[in-house]
């Protein structure tokens, strides 16, 4: 079920009016049969996957935490008569139990994801390298099944494990409970990845029907169907143009692939956010925010803490944290000052492991080589900058008025978004020496001239450029303002406002937006019967 | 808090009416294809037949209730629209009988070579027009393609919601209320393009009806019986290499015109005898008739209707000749006029 | 306590870190911040903080972070 699919609004409608008429104690469960209900739509073969996933994460939880409780009891019974190193060492080895049931946990759930996801895409890589060293046979390629929102389930319930396994949260003990975590249907496709501690209370506590948030939630869906189908969806048929034709649209038309597919990913992802935030206020819970004004970011830095949220998060605690400060780690850095000198030397381990983070966070967004390079490009950009940050530093010090001033925070602004695009369209092209290579055509093949011509050979006629152009522009407007205010919070006591604002908005959806199949008058024209 | 009610109430009303008015700005108004506009046509004088035709282009290319009114003095209507398949006839009848009791009722049987939904163009050009009603609901049930929803008929703003930025003149001036494009749902067509050879398409391997197709004729004939109508079937007497009549088919419905005593009108092998001239009666080379041709039928048809099923010559009845000698003029005036364009 | 700031002003020369206290809620620390700052203290102090301890209440401020060094060198 699509978030834009008619289908997907009736269950919505007929979900809230449920919520708020069953019994207070009713609505979790209520939730995880809707959760349930929205997943099997997208095959009952991915329904297990995800089933598997709570069971097994359930099981390794509970374990966990009775490791910890039995570790209180026993050393608040044996605290008499222990000695400080013994407790020392009783809670080391305790510790060290309860990391081999988390490792456990984390090969089973990272093993399914790895063996579903990445299997296909290291057959291949093998193939190739085997095809390379003459090789004649091959592996075939299997055709595994992708179950929807995979990636980010997993990654949900493989936090929630580190989670409690750190004692930052406690183990569930009812297991649908823990399934409805796992599976809550908004953020089940394209996140924001939750944390238990912050989630968790909220799904199961009782909630009344408050109508500022109910209201406010349903505002906010409302602006999510309007990115997504007025901007996203249209710019999406140019875009399979841009690139299924690229070697014959390059120079100038790869910078413009490269500003429709910021707005493209940029509408589409915050817009389906603002649905799945929007659902679950409307339900009366609150989830994190996953984007907050990435395209203002002056650095590329900024922009990471600012472009989906809960994935950086998620890799700076679950991997970059413990990858660096792990004891191998801590032993190379010894290493390296002393061979190195201080200055170098303490730089390896950090940059290892911001090189590792990258490259996994890579392979996360796909099984592809494309994928890999852009997370070591944006890598490579975060260190790069990071080394020139000593210059930055000199620099605004001796031009202090020009680097404080409104047109160079804008200058950044620009910069790092174009940067940002630039790394970004190797999605978009899906192959690393494609994609390159329309790189370099943006300097060398000068066309410029063609421009006007080309751009209507995309599929889009005048009237969805206009439609799109204004889009953007009030989807700027909008985020120029929501950046400094709540306009929603400050709409809700102009209700006659509210109701103009928003029932344009509706109107807008409805007639600009690209969906349902496009009216064709040809097809409505007689045709001899 | 009332008042809040009070606005929010107010703003769904207006967001409600201007929503309406959107949708009758871009659903579609067929003045270029008019057979688009032909299902909606009917309401405005549904009452008073005696006879009623349903079917597809056959019918409505076909038969002239001006000329049966001119020559007979028999009531009637073409409820026909391009490709109207068997089950879209089942219900736009079921749909007319709520207005009117016809004596007889006739259907054309070339869309019985339909079994399965065809295309969405003509789904909406024979649904749309059909006011709401449990037959409307399960004509759109029995015709959806695949890629077709409910709610894309319940709305049509969602399905035509593109045309906002492709509107003509017309959309804005027929947004209300668009003149009749059909004289009593004949659309005329005054052209002439000779047929001048009949080319037969290949046999087909299966030259059985759907059955699909056949339990909606069944259906038909029993809402009919039931209702105290007189069933009669036709094949126009057009016969061309792109709509064939096969003999297969034909021999199923003389057999089931016999098993079930239902009269069936084959004209094809009629046309010397009805006087249509290929060379002048058609004005696509013989896919279908020309208004020349249509008036011979209708004459040659009607005087079957009053022989043979003792339909009503209603001259006398001063109201209801009234309203036909008005759709008269405006017949031979739309005839003069398309010939005069024609010239 | 010198040493660490030594340590947290070699990383950002113009803040000052003694009067400080939302480092990383304000954003003066970032990420690859603190895990320089883990290993430099690793080598200053040869205390090892671990990655479950890396939340901002123990990053926040150099006194937070000096109580942290000092409840990983008493076990």
């Amino acid at each position: 079920m699509l978030f834009t699919s008619y289908g997907f609004i009736a269950f919505l409608a007929v979900l809230f009016l449920a919520y708020y008429l069953v019994l207070r104690k009713w609505q979790w469960g209520l939730l995880l049969a809707a959760s349930y209900f929205f997943y099997a739509f997208a095959g009952l073969d991915c329904l297990i996957f995800i089933f598997l996933t709570t069971a097994s994460a359930y099981v390794i939880a509970r374990l966990m935490d009775r490791g910890h409780r039995k570790e209180a009891e026993f050393l608040d019974q044996h605290r008499a008569e222990m000695e400080k190193e013994e407790r020392k060492k009783y809670k080391a080895t305790q510790k060290k139990k309860r990391f081999r049931i988390l490792l456990l946990g984390l090969v089973l759930l990272f093993g399914v994801l790895a063996v579903l996801k990445y299997t296909g895409f290291a057959l291949l890589n093998l193939n190739a390298l085997l095809g390379a060293f003459g090789a004649e046979k091959a592996f075939s390629v299997p055709d595994l099944l992708l179950p929807m929102g995979i990636s980010f389930y997993i990654f949900q319930t493989t936090g929630y494990l580190i989670d409690v396994y750190r004692a930052k949260t406690v183990a569930e003990k009812n297991p649908a409970r823990l399934a409805l975590f796992v599976s809550f249907f908004p953020q089940l496709v394209q996140g924001p990845i939750s944390r238990h501690s912050d989630l968790a209370a909220q799904l199961y506590a009782p909630h009344d029907f408050d109508r500022r948030g109910f209201t406010s939630g349903i505002q906010r869906i409302l602006w999510g169907y309007f990115k997504k189908l007025v901007i996203a969806d249209r710019i999406l048929v140019a875009m399979r143009v841009l690139v299924e034709s690229a070697e014959s649209y390059r120079g100038v038309y790869v910078l413009l692939l490269i500003l429709l597919y910021s707005a493209q990913i940029y509408a589409d992802f915050t817009g389906g956010m603002d649905i799945t935030i929007g659902i679950a206020e409307s339900l009366g819970i609150r989830l994190k925010e996953n984007f907050k004004h990435p395209f203002s970011s002056k650095s590329t830095k900024e922009y990471w803490n600012r472009w989906h949220i809960t994935m950086g998060s998620w890799f700076t605690d679950y991997v970059f944290y413990p990858l660096s400060v792990c004891r191998p780690m801590m032993k190379l850095s010894t290493f390296s000052r002393r061979v190195l000198g201080a200055k170098i030397g303490k730089r390896i381990p950090v940059y290892l492991a911001t090189v590792v983070t990258w490259f996994l966070t890579g392979l996360w967004h796909g099984a592809g080589w494309n994928f890999i390079v852009w997370g070591l490009l944006n890598c490579l950009v975060i260190l790069v900058s990071q080394e020139l940050e000593p210059l930055y530093a000199k620099f605004r010090k001796s031009a202090p008025r020009l680097t404080s001033s409104w047109g160079y925070g804008k200058f950044m602004a620009v910069r790092t978004f174009l940067l940002m695009g630039l790394i970004r369209s190797l999605d978009c092209y899906r192959d690393v020496g494609l994609t390159f290579r329309q790189w370099g055509s943006m300097l060398t093949v000068w066309n410029v001239g063609d421009f006007s011509r080309g751009v209507m050979t995309l599929g889009l006629d005048l009237a969805d450029w206009i439609i799109l152009l204004v889009g953007c522009l009030v989807m700027a407007v909008v985020a120029s303002i929501t950046a400094k205010t709540d306009l929603r919070e400050r709409l809700y006591d102009k209700p006659i406002l509210s109701w103009v604002i928003f029932g344009t908005l509706l109107i807008a959806i409805l007639l600009f937006g690209a969906y349902g199949v496009g009216y064709d008058a040809s097809q409505f024209i007689y045709n001899q019967f | 808090m009332k008042k809040r009610i009070l606005i929010a109430v107010c703003a769904i009303l207006l967001l409600s009416v201007l929503l309406g008015l959107l949708q009758a700005l871009v659903v579609p108004k067929y003045r270029e294809n008019p057979e688009g506009a032909l299902t909606e046509e009917y309401y405005a004088q549904a009452g008073g037949h005696d006879v009623l035709f349903i079917g597809d282009c056959e019918v409505y290319e076909s038969i002239v209730p001006a000329i049966l009114w001119e020559e007979y003095g028999i009531s009637s209507y073409v409820r026909g629209s391009g490709q109207q398949l068997v089950w879209q006839s089942y219900y736009l009848l079921e749909d007319s009988l709520r207005y009117e009791k016809p004596q007889a009722v006739v259907f054309n049987v070339l869309a019985l070579k339909y079994g399965t939904p065809q295309s969405e163009a003509f789904n909406r050009m024979t649904i749309d027009g059909m006011k709401w009603s449990s037959s409307k609901v399960n004509s759109i049930r029995a015709s959806m393609t695949e890629e077709e929803s409910f709610v894309d008929y319940l709305f049509p703003l969602l399905r035509f919601h593109s045309r906002i930025t492709d509107l003509s003149a017309d959309d804005f001036r027929y947004i209300f209320d668009a003149p009749a494009v059909s004289q009593s749902g004949y659309l005329m067509q005054t052209g002439i393009a000779p047929m001048t050879e009949v080319q037969r398409p290949p046999r087909t391997l299966d030259e059985t009806l759907p059955e699909t197709a056949m339990d909606y004729l069944e259906k038909m004939r029993v809402l009919c019986e039931k209702n105290g109508v007189e069933l009669i079937l036709m094949k126009a007497p057009t016969n061309s290499w792109a709509y064939w009549w096969y003999d297969g088919w034909e021999e199923q419905i003389v057999d089931y015109a016999e098993e079930k005593q239902v009269s069936y009108y084959n004209f094809i092998p009629l046309c010397d005898e009805i006087g249509i001239d290929w060379t002048t009666d058609t004005y696509d080379e013989g896919v279908h008739l020309n208004v020349y041709g249509a008036e011979k039928l209708s004459k040659y048809f009607g005087n079957i209707l009053v022989k043979d099923h003792a339909i009503s010559d209603r001259r006398s009845d001063a109201e209801l000749a009234a309203r036909w000698n008005a759709l008269l003029c405006s017949y031979y005036e739309q005839k003069k006029e398309k010939e005069g364009a024609e010239e | 306590m010198e040493k660490l700031l030594e340590i947290l002003s070699g990383l950002h020369p113009d803040v000052d870190f003694s009067t400080t206290t939302d480092l990383v809620d304000d954003g003066i620390l970032d990420s690859l911040d603190i895990v320089t700052l883990v290993t430099e203290i690793h080598a200053e102090f040869d205390v090892t903080i671990p990655a479950e301890e890396i939340v901002p209440e123990n990053f926040n401020s150099a006194d937070a972070l000096m109580a942290l060094i000092e409840k990983l060198d008493e076990e």
